[in-house]
C-alpha cells in the first residue's frame, strides 16, 4: 500500500500497523492483506466480490478489521460481505471506508454487509466513512447493512461519517427475534453540496425485542440530509428512534420518524429535533475566550462525539 | 479598573421603547468585592451582560484598565480579563466537564488540575470530570461548574450573576470561601456579584443598589447595608429559600 492508502486506513480504522486478530484490507478492489484466526475464518466469495467472515460459537474478546480504501479516481465497486456470528460469541467488528479522489471521475464504494447474529451472541460493529481529495470527481459511499438477530443476541452499531463524502445513501435493515437488542449510534456531518440519506427499517418480531436508534447530525453549507427511520413492532417489544440535528448556513434536513405497531403490548417512541446552535451556548464559550468560530467548532465536536 | 459612564440600554417592544438601564455610571477599583443588589427587574442582569459584551449599550461607554472596551465583542473582553458567570448556566450535548474546564483554562489542563478546581466548588471531582454538561446535571451542579469555569480562568475581573441561586446551604459556605480565595490568589483582582443574599452583602467592600434602571444608592458596605436590612434587597438565606419554594 502507498502512503495515501496508509493514511486513509488510519482515518477510517485507526490502524497504523497490521491489526491484531483477523483482518481483511481491501485497496482499489484488490486484497491488500488477509488473516484468519483459529476462531474467525475469512474467505473470499467465488461468485461475487466480497468476503465471508465466520466466527465460531463462544469466541470471546476477538476482533475483525475489514477496512476498504479507494484512491483511484473513477473506480467503482459493489462488495458483498457476510458475517456469521456463532452462538454466544462476543466480538468487535471494525469496518470503514475511505476514498481519496484527486481526479475528475467519481469514485464509489457500495458495501453490502449482512450480519447473521446467532443466539446469545454479542457484536459491537464500528463503521467509519471518510472522503478526501480535491478533484472534481465525487466520493460516493452507499452502505447497505442487513442485520438478522436470533434470540437474545445483542448488537451495538456505531456509524460515523463526518467528512468528505459527497453522496451517501445508507440503508440499514434489521430483523429481531425474541429478546434481541439492537443499539445504533449514528453520527453524520455534511458540508458543501453533499447529500446524505439515512434510512432504517427495523422489525421487532419477538417478545422483548428492543431497538434503540439514535442519530445526531450536522448539515452545513448547502448540504442536504434525510433521516428516515421506521420501527415496526410485531410482538410485545420496545423501540425508540431519535434524530437530533443541528442545521447551519443553507443546509436542509428532513426527518421522517415512523412507528408501526402491530401488537397491543408494543411500546414505541420517536423523537426528532432540528435547530441551529443555541445562541446561549455560543455566548458561554465566547465568555471563556473562544471566538464565535471556535465556539461553533467545540459545540459541533461535542455534539458529534 | 472598570468604569461605566452614562450607560443606557433600551429595547423596542410592541408598546414602544423600554428603558432597561437609564444613565448608569459607577467604578470598580482594584482589589474590591462589589455587590450589586436591588429589586428583581431593576436591570441588574442587563448590567452584567452589558459589561461582559453580551448586550451592547444604546449610549455610554465602558472602560477597563484605561481602555475603552465599549466596542469590543464578548471574546475580546474575555481575553482582556473579564469573566462572566451566567445566572442560568448553559447545557451542552456531548461537551464534558473536563472539556469546558480546558476551554476555560485556554490550555491543556490535567485531570488532576481539573479535579482540584471542582473540589473547591464542592463537587466530588472523580464523578464529574467525564460527565456531560447536559440535563442529567441538576441546577445546583451546573451552577457550581459555572463557578469552576470562572475560577479556572482567574481573570482580573469576575462577574457573578446570582451565584447562590440553586445552591444549598452547605455550599453557600464554600461559595463565600471561593470568593475569599479568589481575592487572595489573583493579584489586583476584583469581583462583581449580583445578589440579594445578606451573607454576600456582608462581605462586600461596596454595595450598589440598582432599581428601575438607575443606581439608587452606592457606597461602602457599612453605609449602605443598614438601609437594606429588612428589605427584599437583602434577605437571609432561609427566608429567601422559603420564599423561592
Amino acid at each position: 500500500m502507498d502512503q495515501i492508502q496508509k493514511r486513509i486506513l488510519a482515518e477510517v480504522a485507526d490502524l497504523h500497523a497490521v491489526p491484531e486478530g483477523a483482518y481483511n484490507i481491501r485497496a482499489n478492489g484488490e486484497s491488500a492483506g488477509r488473516r484468519s484466526t483459529e476462531h474467525i475464518q475469512i474467505t473470499p466469495k467465488t461468485e461475487q466480490s466480497g468476503i465471508e467472515v465466520r466466527i465460531a460459537p463462544n469466541t470471546r474478546n476477538e476482533s475483525v478489521h475489514i477496512p476498504v480504501v479507494l484512491s483511484e479516481s473513477g473506480y467503482k465497486e459493489t462488495v458483498y460481505n457476510d458475517f456469521y456470528i456463532g452462538e454466544n460469541a462476543d466480538v468487535v467488528i471494525v469496518a470503514g471506508c475511505g476514498i481519496h479522489n484527486c481526479g475528475s471521475q467519481d469514485a464509489q464504494h457500495d458495501g453490502i454487509h449482512r450480519f447473521f447474529v446467532g443466539k446469545g451472541a454479542r457484536v459491537r460493529y464500528v463503521e467509519k466513512h471518510y472522503g478526501e481529495g480535491d478533484g472534481e470527481g465525487k466520493r460516493i459511499l452507499n452502505p447497505g447493512t442487513e442485520v438478522y438477530m436470533e434470540e437474545n443476541s445483542a448488537m451495538e452499531m456505531e456509524m460515523v461519517q463526518i467528512r468528505g463524502v459527497d453522496s451517501t445513501v445508507r440503508l440499514t435493515t434489521a430483523e429481531l427475534a425474541a429478546g434481541a437488542k439492537l443499539t445504533v449510534k449514528e453520527r453524520l456531518m455534511t458540508h458543501g453540496s453533499q447529500t446524505a440519506d439515512s434510512i432504517y427499517k427495523i422489525n421487532l418480531n419477538g417478545p422483548n425485542a428492543n431497538a434503540d436508534v439514535v442519530s445526531r447530525s450536522v448539515a452545513r453549507d448547502d448540504s442536504r440530509q434525510k433521516f428516515d427511520a421506521c420501527i415496526t413492532a410485531n410482538a410485545p417489544c420496545r423501540g425508540h428512534t431519535e434524530c437530533d440535528s443541528i442545521i447551519m448556513d443553507r443546509g436542509r434536513i428532513l426527518a421522517v420518524p415512523a412507528l408501526d405497531a402491530n401488537d397491543a403490548d408494543a411500546e414505541l417512541f420517536h423523537e426528532a429535533a432540528i435547530g441551529k446552535i443555541a445562541g446561549e451556548q455560543l455566548i458561554k464559550l465566547m465568555t471563556l475566550g473562544l471566538t464565535e468560530e471556535e465556539a461553533e467548532e467545540q459545540i459541533i465536536n461535542g455534539f458529534l462525539r | 479598573m472598570l468604569e461605566l459612564k452614562n450607560i443606557r440600554f433600551d429595547v423596542e417592544d410592541e408598546a414602544g421603547r423600554v428603558d432597561i438601564l437609564k444613565d448608569v455610571s459607577f467604578t470598580v477599583e482594584k482589589n474590591k468585592f462589589v455587590v450589586i443588589t436591588g429589586p428583581n427587574g431593576g436591570g441588574k442582569s442587563t448590567l452584567a451582560k452589558v459589561i461582559a459584551g453580551v448586550l451592547n449599550p444604546s449610549y455610554g461607554s465602558i472602560w477597563f484598565n484605561g481602555q475603552d472596551i465599549t466596542h469590543l465583542n464578548i471574546t475580546q473582553r474575555a481575553k482582556a480579563g473579564i469573566s462572566y458567570a451566567l445566572q442560568q448556566p448553559v447545557r451542552f450535548k456531548g461537551i464534558q466537564v473536563l472539556d469546558l474546564m480546558r476551554i476555560a483554562a485556554g490550555k491543556e489542563m490535567s485531570i488532576g488540575e481539573c479535579c482540584d478546581v471542582l473540589s473547591r466548588v464542592g463537587l466530588c471531582a472523580k464523578e464529574y470530570v467525564n460527565r456531560e454538561i447536559n440535563a442529567s446535571l441538576s441546577g445546583g451542579e451546573l451552577k457550581r461548574i459555572e463557578i469552576a469555569t470562572i475560577l479556572t480562568r482567574g481573570t482580573q475581573l469576575s462577574i457573578f450573576d446570582e451565584p447562590e441561586a440553586g445552591i444549598d446551604l452547605w455550599s453557600f459556605q464554600s461559595l463565600i470561601r471561593v470568593f475569599e480565595d479568589m481575592r487572595a490568589s489573583i493579584k489586583d483582582s476584583s469581583i462583581l456579584v449580583i445578589s440579594h443574599q445578606e451573607r454576600i452583602l456582608r462581605i462586600a467592600d461596596e454595595i450598589i443598589v440598582v432599581a428601575d434602571g438607575r443606581i439608587r444608592e452606592q457606597g461602602p458596605r457599612d453605609e449602605i447595608l443598614p438601609h437594606l436590612l429588612g428589605t427584599a434587597a437583602a434577605v437571609g438565606v432561609c427566608e429567601r429559600m422559603s420564599t423561592e419554594e
